[in-house]
């Protein structure tokens, strides 16, 4: 059925009907929406056997989470940002625990200097906790991959989150298929843990693991997530058959048949990136796209087989690895190790700044005469870093930075 | 101080704010708080008691976490510290331990404090950290636009809390109390003329000080610690209530239905400062 609804509404729906056992709440812009909405349809009753809790904290959230999966029971939490981090000791356990815990992620900037806008900082730090990662292209793709995530979750016994872009989609009201309960429990068996505290089957969760285990205890995470790489497409086209429609997987490719040069994002950026593709291709570029779903397990075969044709990449993300640059276009290059193709960085759209279609256009019009350097800032104010940087230079009590920024920038002139 | 305070009309405020001098601690930032938020008082009162103790806006620090309440340093010309939610007092602390010259202000909401942040204040209470706290208590997460928080009432709605709030409301000044703060009392944003004497108080104590104030969140609580109900039922600490009394201070901490205000509790002991001197001096030996 279609309805019109807020994105962050929509997951709480998605959640609702995957019939989750315990539900922890703490609100962080711009996530709140969404434990808001779960608490609404707990109040409306459309949750059964549901225990919604408030808790103080997003360490708590997730702790109070991790104790629940122990106990059995299949569980939600949600945050962003500031929240994700501060969680960051319960991220790792969770995952170290193997606990099938779903979290949703309404990608923020983290700070300092606070922002509450969008960008892919906040998920991106977690990336390597062990958790699978999936990013939400659409708002019918982060309902969609909701219900995708429990099962994923609870087959493999490992934790899934899924990353969708603060405000873009969290706030975004969008016409959007909503499921059938009766098609949900057909597509998402109840959980069954392959590790409960159960008093007929007493053991302990926690183990210290000195050094002649631990490796081998690391090594079956690294063995998980390689079995999430099958698992999801599987997962992605059973999905198309209870549900008539394609959602999830691991890339989804866009006019890359015969593309020299292709885009490479996750997110809801992609959606701009195919409008200006398909300008450029009126205009006889060979141009094309892929989106990332599944950043972790990273689908190294896959994106190599998309790109390897191509002459160049341009990879438009939403984090920034200082001193080194982009994340996501490391772990292309990584897909493209022994193939030589140039591989572009653009940081974009950091703290919410707007990617337009005429600058990427610019970017993308740049790397088809490869004239972009390995790494670029998308609409960086040149003269503000500039003025910053000789600042900083001259006066060694210069003052803090974003201060001095802000300044530049209401003052319209340059200090 | 009765119950309820004269009626105060703006131009005699206008009047009365430029004549007192403090205007000199207010930021050129207009507060960016709903109109009729308790936190303008706050402001008022804090930069009266700066301004009456002669303190300099440039040895005053003033350190938050994150919330409403927490975007008070942009509205006060002292120096301001805008850390992360719920890690304002151990920022504070390191500010004081590193400068002790500095007046070292820490303020910030209820969920700031008690939820997020809850793991720090027994520390900076028993350590006596010679700074000062004040807490705006509006019962409720304001920033994030209207959850439970863990000082609102039973029975409280919100969106967090299905139906009605099940979760025993925290009492901060038992817990302040019991942390070992050398100094405690409460205020009331709708009386603000004894809240900035209690501010002033509180700054003029050596040692951790703690001031509880109780401020309406007039846009997202319309049924709780609203001016209405507070003005009703706030009354003053009795003439006698002995401040050195630990256990007749708990004794009107316990007593939230009608909340008491004035200075609870008061033990100067040595501070966190004069432990580290000790520490100094005993190892140059
Ligand atoms: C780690 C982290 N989690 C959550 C948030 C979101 N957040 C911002 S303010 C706030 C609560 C504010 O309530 P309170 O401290 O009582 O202050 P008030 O806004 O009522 O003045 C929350 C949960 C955050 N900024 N950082
Ligand atoms: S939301 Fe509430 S606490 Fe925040 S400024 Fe408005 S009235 Fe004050």
């Amino acid at each position: 059925m279609l309805i019109q609804m807020e994105g962050s509404e929509a997951v709480a729906e998605a959640v609702a009907l995957c019939r989750p056992e315990v539900v922890c709440a703490y609100p962080i812009t711009p996530q709140t929406h969404i434990v808001e909405g779960v608490g609404a349809l707990v109040k409306d009753g459309r949750l059964e056997n549901c225990e919604f809790i408030n808790v103080e904290s997003e360490f708590a959230a997730l702790s109070v989470a991790i104790g629940a999966s122990a106990a059995g029971a299949r569980t939600y939490t949600a945050t962003a940002s500031q929240g994700l981090l501060f969680m960051a000791e319960a991220v790792y356990n969770a995952a170290g625990l193997g606990l099938p815990i779903v979290m949703t992620i309404g990608n923020r900037a983290i700070g300092a200097p606070i922002n509450i806008w969008n960008d892919h900082s906040d998920s991106m730090s977690m990336r390597d906790a062990g958790w699978i990662q999936l990013y939400a292209e659409t708002n019918q793709e982060a309902l969609d991959l909701h219900i995708q995530a429990f099962r994923l979750a609870e087959e493999l016994s490992c934790p899934v989150m899924v990353c969708m872009d603060g405000f873009i989609l969290t706030h975004a009201y969008e016409r959007l298929d909503i499921p059938s309960q009766q098609d949900v429990d057909a597509f998402l068996p109840a959980f069954e843990p392959v590790q409960v505290l159960d008093p007929d089957d007493p053991y302990s969760i926690g183990a210290m693991v000195g050094p002649e285990a631990f490796t081998e205890v690391r090594y079956l995470a690294n063995d998980t997530q390689l079995q999430a790489l099958k698992l999801i497409p599987e997962i992605g086209s059973v999905f198309k058959e209870v549900f008539g429609r394609e959602s999830g997987g691991l890339i989804h490719e866009y006019m890359t048949g015969n593309a020299e040069t292709i885009v490479v994002a996750l997110g809801s950026v992609n959606g701009t990136i195919k409008e200006v593709i398909d300008t450029m291709r009126e205009d006889g570029a060979a141009i094309g796209s892929v989106s990332i779903c599944s950043f972790r397990p990273f689908p190294l075969d896959e994106l190599q087989d998309a790109l390897k044709d191509a002459k160049r990449v341009v990879v438009i993300e939403k984090s920034l690895a200082p001193g080194l640059g982009g994340v996501v276009a490391s772990n292309v290059r990584m897909a493209l190790r022994g193939i030589n193709l140039p591989v572009y960085t653009v940081i974009a759209g950091l703290g919410g700044r707007t990617i337009t279609m005429t600058s990427l256009q610019e970017v993308f019009e740049a790397a088809g005469e490869d004239r972009l350097p390995d790494l670029q800032f998308l609409d960086l104010d040149h003269n503000a870093v500039e003025h910053e940087i000789v600042r900083a230079r001259r006066t060694r009590r210069s003052g803090p930075i974003a201060e001095n920024i802000l300044r530049q920038k209401a003052d319209g002139r340059n200090p | 101080m009765s119950n309820i305070e004269k009626p105060v009309y703006l131009e005699e405020k206008l009047e009365e704010i430029q004549a007192s001098g403090h205007l000199e601690y207010r930021s050129k930032s207009l507060p960016t708080w709903c109109p009729g938020c308790g936190y303008f008082s706050i402001v008022e009162g804090l930069t009266a008691a700066l301004n009456n103790l002669s303190i300099d806006p440039d040895e005053t620090v003033v350190v938050s976490g994150i919330g409403c309440a927490s975007r008070f340093p942009f509205f006060i010309d002292t120096y301001g510290f805008h850390s992360l939610h719920g890690r304002a007092l151990p920022v504070a602390t390191g500010i004081k331990v590193a400068n002790d010259d500095l007046s070292v202000i820490v303020v910030g909401g209820d969920g700031d404090a008690f939820a997020i942040g809850g793991a720090h204040i027994p520390h900076a209470a028993r350590r006596n950290v010679d700074i000062t706290y004040i807490l705006f208590d509006n019962g409720i997460y304001g920033l994030t636009k209207g959850q439970t928080s863990p000082t609102s009432v039973l029975g409280f709605q919100t969106t967090t809390s299905p139906f009605e709030n099940h979760d025993m409301p925290l009492n901060p000044l038992m817990m302040l109390l019991s942390y070992g703060a050398s100094w405690v009392g409460q205020a009331y944003a709708g009386h603000p003329h004894h809240m900035a004497g209690m501010i002033e108080e509180a700054l003029a104590f050596k040692g951790f000080s703690y001031l509880h104030v109780l401020s309406p969140c007039v846009t997202f609580d319309k049924t709780s610690k609203t001016y209405q109900n507070l003005g009703m039922s706030v009354r003053p600490l009795p003439d006698d209530h002995d401040r050195s009394d630990v256990m007749a201070a708990m004794a009107q901490a316990q007593k939230t239905d009608a909340p008491a205000l004035g200075c609870y509790f008061e033990q100067p002991r040595p501070t966190l400062a004069d432990g580290l001197n000790d520490i100094a001096a005993r190892a140059a030996k």
